[in-house]
């Protein structure tokens, strides 16, 4: 399985990805924003970090960068797009997945870990995993995810919701909302569920030795399922 | 020719910044001051000499990049 990551001015988890996509068999590559076009993939990866220094809004710059018109369309044919973190932000700003990421509702920069709930499994991300809680890590400004009370009503009734973030126990509440993000929300999909985009970081999920291994569950399962 | 552009959040969405500057407002005596919303000002210099023609550009511009009309409103000058 081939899988390409994207590395935008500014990025910094695109190392961290592209470990841990080799660590789970993917064949990967690394593609510069500037290039024309994607070679032949089976998954692209938007890594996080701070593409154009976060300038205009999160995810803004990137989102009209000339790599993105190959996202757009590899992502509108079907093809399984992982937007992590500025990825997530960077796949609201081209309109591939609905709502936006503003600014955490207290205005602090938040490193942790947390926990988060498996909303939907009917798809490649999290088909197979067992497990309803994961424990991963974000790390962000601007993840307290927004959209109107109509587009809402939308991704809940066509199950767009895909991870909230919860407790250990998986309540999914406003006492385990750590940014302010309307319902939880820590990541959607789109309609047809082949693209993704999450706050939290799986790759930084995958030592037993340095973290833990709940991001490994969601690559060992995204292998398995192409 | 110059056009300026003011880019607002929409009414009834979350302006932490905002909040935070009204407080600080408050708490420097400024008691008066009920609400702060925080904005984005450009100044768009163009190529251009007709100003309808540069006005209905930078709208163009507007909706694709330089406001997201998830949350936000901008007002041409």
């Amino acid at each position: 399985m081939k899988s390409s990551v994207i590395i935008f001015p500014g990025s910094n988890c695109d190392r961290d990805m592209d470990v841990a996509l080799k660590k789970f068999g993917f064949k990967n590559q690394m593609v510069w924003h500037n290039d024309a076009e994607i070679p032949k993939s089976d998954l692209i990866v938007l890594p996080g970090g701070f593409s154009y220094g976060d300038y205009l809004r999160c995810g803004s710059i990137a989102g009209k960068s000339r790599i993105i018109k190959s996202v757009i369309d590899f992502a509108n044919s079907g093809g399984l797009v992982l937007g992590i973190c500025n990825g997530f932000q960077i796949l609201t700003e081209t309109g591939l997945l609905p709502g936006i990421l503003q600014q955490n509702k207290y205005l602090n920069f938040i490193c942790k870990n947390v926990f988060v709930k498996i909303k939907n499994k009917e798809n490649k991300y999290f088909k197979n995993i067992k497990k309803e809680v994961l424990e991963l890590h974000i790390a962000h400004n601007e993840g307290n995810y927004f959209c109107s009370n109509d587009e809402l009503q939308s991704i809940e009734d066509n199950g767009q919701i895909a991870v909230t973030y919860c407790d250990d126990k998986g309540n999914d509440d406003e006492n385990n909302n750590p940014n302010g993000a309307i319902k939880n929300i820590a990541g959607i999909f789109n309609k047809n569920k082949n693209i993704l985009g999450m706050m939290p970081h799986p790759e930084r999920m995958i030592d037993p030795f340095l973290s833990g291994e709940d991001g490994s569950l969601i690559f060992e399962n995204l292998i398995g399922s192409m | 020719m110059k056009v300026k552009v003011i880019v607002t959040l929409k009414n009834g969405v979350l302006d932490p910044q905002g909040k935070a500057i009204q407080q600080t407002l408050n708490g420097m005596t400024f008691d008066n001051v009920s609400e702060v919303r925080q904005g984005k000002y450009f100044d768009i210099e163009l190529n251009e000499n007709d100003e309808g023609k540069a006005k209905s550009q930078v709208e163009d511009m507007c909706k694709k990049l330089l406001a997201n009309l998830v949350i936000e409103n901008y007002k041409i000058l």
